[in-house]
């Protein structure tokens, strides 16, 4: 049902969990939502997706962290967060406050901090889903390395849907990969309840009057609308390899991006990068997709998710 | 839930080149009309394929006007220098053109009567960071001594004038000794014999680690302006963090935000 009460909409069911809409955000370009619930209603969103949060606070990397590329960024934070601990007190606290369910993407160097985060998780009932960040290119230990290799990504999906009770266990995978078909079956064998992809591409910029890397680590994430064409194309193929959902994500920056990326496959989409240009792009997006679902005389979302 | 705009476009009413590549750029708009000194804005260039603002700090406040919906109408001015494919964009728009600018962001320099009162102020510039204390300067109800440092000559000691015609004591330095003092603004201000009893000072890193070294072998209060590359100016996506002596409340490891917990920081509070 849209605000005027017409029987077209916009909910998703996900996992066996219902959303108002399917529009979340990327982990890492929302913060836990504290900052932007100043410029937009964080309970117009299907659901937040928080920044990757570890068992252990993360300083990060050095900085620069971030640098701009024609239609997006590169960046290097390298999952700097303030641990579970801070996350649960504060964070999930504030959250609470708010009518929007909330996907807790969870980050670790090994196995077993993967493990601890997910079980301080499991019984929390603030929470709706996990989304494992099994592919960020910033961090030297962990992270990518589960990602890429499609024996380790079933064992880490194995063993954190072991500890994550009724939770369902979302792997985020990385586009740094051959086939990424491959690497959505290993999650899928390892009993993952769903996929994200994109996250960002490795890249690297080098300022050429300094002659040095525009980044301290050197290499970063390449994201925002640059990257969208190559982000439809993967839920695409990840999509048709795998029974279980996908959210998709790489560059949306409009409705349109957003449909598109339904009709490659997604279930659900996340909003990056243009969070950071327009700290109400989530509502515009959604507004959008409501248009665009009576423009085109369509009753129900469901009619546009892989149709192709 | 009720939320507030602070990106929106804004019509340039003034620019004027101050320097090679150096600009003063005015803005009417109703953003801004409560910033502080020390405080920023994100300048969105005009191509939509540069998605980030560029954070530049805010050199002058003043009234303009009631606007049509009764917002109190600012002129707010900003000096930048070109240093990118970004800056050029915006430094090529003219008086009448429009721009999104977002802001004011993040917290300027404390001027609390127990900071300020009964002791000698110094403003230390180096650079481009003369335009983030001039309006700091008008500020201030008492005489300052203003040390502001340039490469050389060819600057033309750009805003030197604004900081006299506010009544403030401003020297001039230049690395070569084209102009003014010969040295670095520190050098300048013990070649002059001034005494500072607080400091506020922006400019290069090398400049800014100088002052908090001097600071603290002085015991006399510091605040610095700092600048990093940053993504969302509003302390979302932790692009730009400086270190800091303790563990910061917010990020709980030693790591403040530039734009939310600065750009002003205590000398005492930051590793530089």
């Amino acid at each position: 049902m849209d605000t005027q009460g017409r029987g077209y909409g916009l909910s998703v069911d996900f996992a066996g969990h219902h959303f108002k809409n399917p529009v979340t955000v990327a982990s890492g370009t929302f913060g836990s939502g504290m900052e932007y619930s100043r410029f937009v209603d964080l309970n117009l969103l299907g659901a937040i997706t928080t920044k990757g949060v570890s068992d252990k606070p993360w300083e990060g990397n050095p900085t620069p962290r971030v640098t701009e590329t024609p239609s997006g960024m590169i960046n290097a934070i390298g999952l700097q967060n303030p641990g579970i601990d801070v996350f649960m007190e504060r964070d999930l606290k504030f959250l609470s406050e708010y009518d929007v369910p909330v996907i807790v993407n969870v980050c670790g160097h090994s196995i077993e901090e993967y493990e601890a985060v997910v079980e301080r998780l499991a019984d929390d009932d603030r929470v709706e889903m996990l989304e494992i960040n099994v592919s960020c290119p910033n961090v030297k230990q962990g992270a990518i390395q589960f990602g890429t290799d499609p024996d380790m990504l079933s064992e880490v999906t194995a063993r954190c849907k072991a500890r994550a009770k009724d939770k369902p266990v979302i792997m985020k995978l990385t586009p740094n990969v051959t086939s990424i078909s491959e690497m959505a079956r290993a999650a899928e064998s390892g009993g993952a309840d769903g996929i994200s992809l994109i996250n960002t591409l490795t890249a690297m910029k080098i300022d050429i009057y300094k002659r040095k890397f525009a980044l301290a680590n050197k290499t970063g994430g390449l994201s925002g609308p640059a990257i969208h064409p190559i982000a439809v194309r993967m839920v695409y193929e990840a999509s048709h390899a795998v029974k279980i959902p996908v959210i998709g994500m790489g560059g949306i920056a409009t409705a349109e991006d957003a449909i598109e990326m339904m009709m490659a496959g997604a279930t659900m989409v996340a909003v990056g990068m243009i969070n950071f240009s327009k700290p109400d792009a989530v509502r515009d997006i959604i507004t959008g997709m409501e248009k665009y679902l009576t423009d085109t005389k369509t009753s129900d979302i469901w009619e546009v998710i892989g149709i192709l | 839930m009720e939320t507030v705009k602070i990106k929106q476009k804004a019509r340039i009413i003034e620019k004027e080149l101050l320097a090679p590549d150096i600009y003063r750029m005015s803005f009417e708009t109703t953003l801004c009309n409560e910033a502080v000194p020390g405080q920023f804005i994100l300048v969105y260039p005009p191509d939509s394929s540069k998605l980030l603002g560029r954070p530049i700090c805010i050199t002058d406040v003043s009234e303009a006007g009631q606007s049509g919906s009764g917002c109190r109408k600012v002129k707010l001015s900003i000096v930048f220098r070109v240093s990118g494919g970004g800056t050029r964009e915006i430094a090529a728009c003219d008086k009448g053109d429009a721009l999104y600018i977002e802001g004011p962001l993040g917290h300027g320099y404390p001027v609390d009567d127990d900071i300020i009162s009964g002791r000698k102020i110094v403003l230390l510039g180096g650079g481009l960071g003369a335009p983030s204390l001039l309006f700091l300067a008008k500020k201030l109800t008492d005489k300052a001594a203003v040390i502001l440092g340039y490469r050389d000559s060819s600057l033309n000691h750009f805003l030197a004038d604004d900081f006299k015609a506010l009544g403030h004591d401003t020297l001039i330095a230049t690395d070569d000794g084209s102009e003014g003092i010969r040295g670095n603004v520190l050098e300048a201000m013990e070649k002059a014999g001034i005494q500072a009893d607080l400091i506020y000072a922006c400019g290069p890193m090398p400049m800014l680690s100088a002052v908090k070294k001097y600071a603290e072998g002085h015991k006399i209060p510091a605040y610095i302006s700092l600048e990093e590359h940053m993504a969302c100016g509003v302390g979302v996506c932790l692009g730009c963090v400086v270190k800091t002596t303790e563990k910061d409340p917010h990020s709980n490891v030693s790591n403040a935000r530039i734009c939310t917990e600065g750009p002003v920081f205590d000398v005492k509070d930051v590793e530089i």
